[in-house]
């Protein structure tokens, strides 16, 4: 089981901010493979992933990132801070 | 050092005035505070989001890396989240060291990180709708220098 976590204007259009999953998906690209498989709003949240970052156990990674051993993965626009 | 992500506003002043006290021994103090901007003046609210634990995470490792690469005395990040009206008080560092490039330099690249690196999301309120802010490529580029 792995947490998945949607910040931002990606949290509105797949429209939760947290979800459990049971995946067997070896990398971040992976994942996003099968989530946006799963339905129309993933599938548009994910259309465009250079758009995304991507963090795995609070750490900001690449897409082609192993989720061996990840307990959370989190996806966002880029950020906005300061 | 000192890193506090927090949703209550806080006196940049008094917060200054404090680490310049336990700054003991150093010639040198500078601090950058980040302010509410309404760009178009339609805006009734900033509404910054972030992702509680990696944001903390993520400000000490910038932080962390600022007290290795300069020789600093002291650091500090306050960064908000929640609510705020134009004209707030969003964030602000200090950096504390015995001659002043040491802190300007640090001050700059803590702020350049922050921008891109630290994950908050803003989104803006205003009597048009909502929006998010965008990132920008500069801030983007701007990590290049370090």
């Amino acid at each position: 089981m792995i947490d998945v976590l949607y910040f931002a204007w990606l949290r509105e259009r797949i429209g939760l901010p947290k979800e459990r999953i049971e995946t067997s998906a070896e990398t971040v690209a992976d994942l996003v493979a099968e989530l946006a498989a799963r339905e129309e709003r993933y599938a548009l949240a994910f259309s465009d992933i250079s758009a995304l970052r991507v963090a795995v156990d609070q750490e900001l990674t690449e897409f082609d990132a192993p989720l061996a051993g990840a307990r959370e993965v989190a996806f966002f626009p880029p950020m906005t801070g300061g | 050092m000192e890193i506090r992500v927090q949703q209550e506003p806080f006196a940049a002043g008094g917060e200054l005035d404090a680490f310049t006290a336990r700054a003991d021994g150093a010639g040198a103090v500078v601090s950058f505070s980040g302010i509410v901007r309404d760009d178009s003046g339609k805006m009734a609210e900033m509404v910054i989001e972030h992702y509680p634990g990696m944001t903390e995470r993520a400000l000490e490792t910038i932080a962390q890396e600022a007290m290795e690469r300069w020789s600093l005395a002291d650091a500090l990040v306050i960064h908000r989240f929640g609510t705020m009206q134009p004209g707030e008080q969003i964030m602000m560092v200090a950096t504390a060291s015995r001659h002043r490039k040491d802190a300007f330099e640090a001050a700059e690249f803590l702020m350049d990180y922050l921008k891109s690196r630290a994950p908050f999301w803003k989104k803006e309120h205003g009597s048009d709708g909502t929006s998010w802010v965008a990132a920008k490529q500069e801030d983007e580029d701007a990590l290049k220098r370090w």
